[in-house]
């Protein structure tokens, strides 16, 4: 038994310090893109096209001769800003009408519940065909899509936590004390799904980089000019015979981000919740 | 079980009819007159007039949504303005691309995922099991485009083994069918697969876990027939709602799949008609998508409620 535990014990840190790591270096990598880069990841060069790594290009050319190491820094940026703020628009909007459906009960619950039912059927890259086809395809509506399709897993999450903590004995104190609802949603209910919430933020940060990249591959995301590691892989694909580079590049780049949100999210439900 | 069924179908019935809602309305938002944005800054007055007609917008919103369901509830899903066609057959037509190519790899992913799953389980404590675990979880970090290019250039480009895209019917060659769709139903599964690895170990660890379980090792159950018939048959309920799950990631997947493999798919489809705002189009594809959705919700409730009558009854 207590083999078992001391090995499940540091596979799990394993896993926490490889998630810090990972998602330390892709944010100190987009900060640094604000304050310097290798080149002007636009700037063409047409002497070197479609280089493999050399010690001028450290991780290859694309086929305009633009240097891969600066777009794929700058991709980070828009990696981390889209799913940032997808995910936090869908954990404020989640949580509201999670705690809304849970507190109140009754019919408002069934209504709330039944619009997220709906939610459920619209994933995210068929919200973002939806509002493509409204709006001007672009980061906004990728953004969006990315949001809305998230927020049913947080509302879940927090209805569920209202549930259970609503019968306790600490929240009924705090009623007989005079506390009105929404503070003690704030002060007793939130807390207590502060754990699940954190820990679905990153496993869902993981999911919108993966569809930021589908998205922008598609042609539905970051515009065409900036170089997000969808946008990169697109135009890999005309190259691919030519030098496998271009295409390499950005996908390490996803599978090293996604990897860092599903290893960190992994390891604070391990951390949290032993039983797991 | 009857009712739970009803009441099942019901609650599904009622998403679809929401979702409806919610892709008719979505049209309703677009900025301007739909008819100028679809025929352009040079089209007459006149012809905005027949679109404008032949799209309904001459009529109140309500109606027109009344009249659009009525239509699909009855197969009709109206006109493609881009292709002069039904869009029911249009995406009829489609759908032999895409069908097999989401069932072929929900299948795939499946069989690579359930047996190496029950094994991590099994094999906990051992370094089996962290090995399979770790390599899940990487595999589930692989966009499924990405694997896809990736394929592209290794058997396509490099050793020329396969079709880098292209789609050939079944009804012309069955093997060049086969052909043309093993690639991307290999790139759709197996990052699928490295998701339901993972489920298939949690929902095996906790029976294993249960204390019938225990009961039958100890009184002598050989550790296989454990395996097989105690605590697999427990963990079905899970694995069916995996499937279920592994259907709909794998169709909604296979947008961008299609992409990649140029495919002539239900995707690519619905890329076309953004590009060409082909309204009626894309409405009525986007409600099959969700509506797939929905139905395999309730398939996989359903079949929940069969295997395990305490579901039935909350």
């Amino acid at each position: 038994m207590s083999a078992v535990t001391l090995r499940r014990l540091t596979l799990g840190r394993l896993n926490l310090y490889l998630g810090v790591f990972l998602i330390g270096v892709l944010v100190l990598a987009a900060l640094l893109s604000f304050v310097w880069l290798p080149y002007d990841p636009q700037a063409m060069n047409f002497a070197a096209q479609l280089s493999a790594p050399t010690a001028a290009h450290p991780l290859g050319t694309d086929h305009f001769g633009r240097d891969l190491l600066a777009r794929v820094l700058l991709g980070a940026r828009s990696a981390l800003y889209v799913g940032f703020t997808a995910v936090g628009i869908a954990l404020t909007v989640g949580s509201l009408l999670g705690a809304l459906a849970g507190y109140l009960g009754g019919f408002i619950d069934e209504v709330i519940m039944r619009l997220v039912d709906v939610a459920y059927a619209f994933p995210a890259i068929l919200m973002a065909l939806l509002l493509a086809a409204v709006f001007q395809p672009g980061t906004l509506t990728a953004m969006s899509a990315i949001g809305i399709a998230t927020v049913p897993i947080f509302a879940r999450i927090v209805r569920a936590s209202v549930l259970t903590i609503k019968e306790r004995e600490f929240v009924e104190a705090g009623r007989a004390l005079g506390m009105g609802s929404g503070r003690i949603l704030l002060r007793h209910v939130m807390p207590n799904a502060l754990g699940p919430l954190i820990v679905q933020a990153s496993l869902s940060l993981a999911v919108a980089v993966l569809a930021e990249a589908a998205l922008s591959f598609l042609g539905l995301g970051t515009p065409p000019d900036v170089p997000s590691w969808g946008n990169m892989l697109r135009e890999s694909q005309s190259f691919m015979a030519m030098s496998p580079w271009p295409a390499l590049v950005p996908g390490l780049a996803i599978v090293w981000t996604v990897l860092g949100f599903s290893l960190l999210g992994d390891a604070m439900r391990d951390l949290w919740d032993p039983r797991g | 079980m009857l009712g739970f069924v009803v009441r099942r179908f019901l609650t599904a019935l009622l998403s679809v009819l929401l979702a409806s809602m919610v892709v008719f309305s979505a049209l309703l938002a677009v900025p301007g007159d739909p008819a100028a944005i679809i025929l352009g800054i040079n089209a007459t007055p006149e012809a905005r007039e027949v679109l404008s007609r032949k799209l309904g917008l001459d009529v109140p919103p309500v109606q027109r949504y009344v009249q659009w369901l009525g239509g699909v509830a009855r197969g009709d899903f109206g006109e493609s303005i881009n292709y002069q066609r039904p869009v029911g057959p249009l995406i009829a037509d489609r759908l032999r691309v895409s069908v097999p190519l989401s069932i072929g790899a929900a299948l795939l992913a499946c069989l690579i995922a359930i047996p190496l799953g029950i094994f991590a389980a099994v094999r906990k404590g051992t370094v089996w099991d962290p090995l399979v675990t770790s390599l899940s979880q990487l595999g589930a970090a692989v966009p499924s485009f990405w694997l896809g290019l990736l394929f592209i250039l290794f058997f396509a480009v490099e050793r020329r083994l396969l079709p880098a895209g292209g789609f050939t019917p079944f009804g012309e060659d069955p093997t060049a069918w086969a052909r043309s769709l093993a690639l991307p139903v290999l790139a759709l599964a197996l990052g699928q697969a490295a998701v339901m690895t993972r489920m298939t170990r949690a929902a095996m660890l906790e029976v294993l876990n249960q204390d019938f379980v225990r009961t039958a090792r100890a009184k002598g159950v050989a550790p296989r027939g454990v395996v097989f018939k105690h605590a697999l048959r427990n963990a079905m309920v899970t694995i069916i709602t995996i499937l279920g799950l592994s259907l709909s990631n794998v169709f909604i997947g296979s947008i961008v799949i299609e992409q990649v493999f140029a495919l002539p798919g239900l995707g690519r489809l619905a890329l076309t008609a953004i590009g060409t705002r082909d309204f009626p189009l894309l409405q009525g594809e986007i409600l099959v998508y969700a509506a797939t959705i929905v139905a395999l919700g309730f398939i996989v409730d359903i079949s929940y409620g069969l295997l395990d009558p305490r579901i039935r009854y909350s």
